[in-house]
């Protein structure tokens, strides 16, 4: 049985358990053993953005010591799992392991479409879902073809999503426009987030979404913040929740 | 001001901004169409990129051997180290010539350089015209974009400014009428031209020969009367063979305005019998990038303003609120290189989604640029103390687990318990226009500790 190492992002540890149990039971659905290495905090990635590296650094050594070890690491995000696999070698590529890591650290839906071979997600979710295609994920870890690139179309997210029973996903008229969450950025140019982030749920609402999913929670609790202020009735729900909830 | 302030006061013109930002998606979207036209785009932006990297590492030789057969051609080069050498040089041979009416066709290097305010300031007269650009120079301000001057302006505003500057009749907004005034106004001062000043596009080493690409004809007809041609161009123009323009003429205007070819594109292979063109090179900050090991790539730009169009940043703040005069993703890459403590707030605007990287033609990392360019700030200790204090408190706690526990137990009861604005006060500026996501009792890893991952 494969043994995967569970990377759960220290904000979804804080804010939202219940995205991790989702990507815990999906992975365990499909037949992987889950371990929790309980010493994990954080990727790093907020100092690294920040261009504080050394600090960055000192997160990736710790990370690089918690999940050096494993065949398999698996998070619930594609912007952590970017900075793994694209920025550690700047920060820490001397240490051996490393190549390794990167190389062996997945985004949920990636681990799944890619190494698992996952082609059809059991269960109903009779809703119109729209897909927010993080952009770390989208175009560090190239989790589909994008709109810029004149490249042969692919989307590895939507074609796991899509195969869920019931499922409608709908297309935004953007596909795949930044929701402006963007890490500090979000406080750093607070008003120029905060605009995106409407516009991006706009674009949702109108292509008829129910429920604005992705493989990220920090663009999602970005958009969510702004839905619940406004008192609007769009939700988003984390892929791995999408999934968990189709299967249950 | 920096970056933040300047788009948020952008942003209280609600219906402008959307406007700003549907209108550039618009030209964003025409890329798309003309890029997916070509057969092996990607591979045509590979080969840019390559010409242009090889261009870099010998650089030196190239411009020399640009240099040699412009000559041959009988043009004159001169070689400008900074913005001020380059003024100099053009009055220099203004002042020679007893021209006092220049007409000037787009050149960002001449915005970079200041060239107007310091020729007006010696008397002579300067006309912009490009017809974007000559909006902004009546408006008194610069280009916001650096293919679309006046693309912050809606026709309103163009309306009320040419009946103040150029005579038009009050309430003129149809485009079609203004863009007909404006061509009456600049054919005058086109014709009463004593010199005629364009940018240069690409410049080939091994014909001597400039390239430079308009949809006005503004180029053409600016430097077909006067006696005078004088060509501004930066040292990274320079191109090694005739050959590799195509590639390039093929990126361009497909990348910039979803167009396969500028409406012109102007050679200008030595002076016009009878005439003269004189060739400024400049450098203003440029080698310094080519020595910055990370920053060289900057120099392969070939100012399409892809990466402003698809720039969701850009879109929603404007060209005016950078503090550099060439805006978007690749102002924000070059300008710290000119000043970092003035331009400190240029790296972060930015959500690094990276859309600029896989748009740009030439393949510039622009988004790992800018991130790059985070390092260098904090490590010049250019951010301010609290800002690199609060990260290094972070990594500190997020080193511990231990601690990282129980600071997360503290932060989710003080969320639940303490009033909100003392929350929304400690968050930033999150909580002005979002909420905070309602803290859970327990964290993941705790409720993964009791029940044993079966919560």
């Amino acid at each position: 049985m494969l043994t995967v190492a569970l990377f759960v992002p220290c904000y979804v540890d804080q804010f939202y358990p219940q995205v991790a149990f989702a990507a815990l039971r999906v992975l365990e659905r499909h037949g992987v053993r889950v371990e929790f290495p309980e010493q994990q905090t954080c990727c790093g990635q907020p100092m690294a953005n920040s261009g504080c590296a050394s600090d960055a650094a000192a997160l990736a050594e710790k990370f690089l010591r918690v999940f050096g070890g494993y065949d398999h690491v698996v998070a619930p995000s594609g912007s952590c799992v970017a900075m793994v696999r694209r920025h550690y070698a700047a920060l820490v590529g001397d240490r051996p392991g490393v190549d390794h890591l990167a190389t062996r650290t997945y985004e949920l839906c990636e681990f799944l479409h890619d190494v698992l071979r996952v082609t059809r997600v059991d269960g109903r979710f009779p809703h119109r879902v729209g897909l927010h295609r993080s952009c770390h994920g989208h175009r560090e870890l190239r989790l589909a073809s994008g709109s810029e690139r004149m490249v042969e179309p692919f989307d590895k997210v939507k074609t796991l999503l899509g195969s869920i029973d019931g499922i409608t996903v709908v297309e935004p008229s953007r596909p795949d426009e930044c929701c402006g969450f963007g890490g500090t950025f979000a406080v750093a140019e607070e008003a120029v987030s905060c605009a995106m982030g409407r516009d991006r749920i706009l674009d949702h609402e109108r292509a008829g979404a129910e429920v604005i999913t992705g493989v990220d929670m920090s663009c999602l609790m970005h958009m969510e913040g702004l839905l619940r202020r406004a008192g609007a009735s769009l939700r988003v729900m984390h892929v791995a929740e999408v999934m968990a909830e189709a299967g249950a | 001001m920096g970056h933040p302030q300047s788009a948020g006061r952008f942003l209280r013109d609600e219906v402008r901004a959307r406007r700003h930002d549907q209108s550039l998606w618009w030209v964003r979207q025409q890329r798309d169409a003309a890029a997916r036209r070509v057969p092996d785009w990607e591979a045509l932006r590979e080969r840019a990129e390559a010409i242009k990297a090889h261009t870099a590492s010998r650089l030196g030789d190239y411009l020399e051997e640009f240099e040699r057969h412009a000559t041959a051609r009988g043009a004159r080069v001169h070689w400008a180290r900074d913005g001020e050498e380059h003024n100099r040089i053009v009055h220099g041979l203004l002042a020679e010539r007893g021209a006092r009416r220049l007409v000037k066709s787009k050149s960002m290097l001449t915005e970079e350089c200041g060239l107007n305010p310091y020729l007006e300031a010696r008397g002579i007269e300067v006309t912009d015209t490009d017809l974007g650009e000559r909006i902004v120079q009546l408006d008194g301000r610069h280009p916001s974009h650096i293919v679309m001057p006046a693309i912050h302006m809606t026709r309103e505003a163009i309306g009320e400014l040419f009946h103040r500057t150029i005579g038009t009749e009050p309430g003129l907004t149809d485009p079609k009428a203004l863009t007909e005034a404006a061509r009456q106004h600049l054919r005058q001062k086109l014709l009463a031209a004593e010199a005629g000043l364009t940018g240069v596009n690409f410049a080939i080493a091994e014909t001597g020969g400039l390239v430079v690409v308009t949809n006005e004809g503004n180029a053409d007809m600016g430097t077909a009367l006067p006696p005078l041609h004088i060509a501004a161009m930066g040292i990274e123009k320079v191109i090694p063979r005739f050959e590799d323009l195509g590639v390039f003429l093929r990126l361009l205007a497909r990348s910039a305005t979803g167009q396969a070819l500028s409406t012109y594109t102007s050679h200008f292979h030595g002076p016009r019998p009878g005439g003269e063109l004189h060739i400024v090179i400049v450098d203003a900050g440029r080698t310094g990038l080519l020595g910055a090991d990370g920053f060289r790539r900057a120099l392969q730009c070939i100012r399409c303003g892809a990466c402003l169009n698809t720039c969701p940043v850009y879109r929603r703040s404007g060209g005016h609120s950078y503090t550099w005069v060439v805006p978007g993703p690749i102002g924000s890459v070059l300008a710290p290189s000119r000043d970092v403590v003035a331009h400190q707030t240029l790296p972060f605007a930015s959500s690094l989604c990276g859309s600029c990287s896989d748009v740009c033609p030439v393949r510039i990392d622009l988004h790992d640029l800018l991130l790059r360019w985070r390092q260098e700030i904090v490590s010049r200790r250019v951010v301010p103390f609290g800002r690199r204090a609060a990260m290094r408190v972070a990594s500190l706690v997020l080193r511990s687990t231990s601690l990282y526990e129980r600071v997360g137990r503290l932060v989710r009861w003080g969320m639940r318990v303490l009033p909100r604005r003392w929350v929304a006060a400690c968050s930033l500026g999150w909580a002005r226009q979002r909420e905070w996501p309602v803290p859970p009792r327990e964290s993941f890893r705790e409720l993964y500790r009791r029940t044993n991952g079966r919560p």
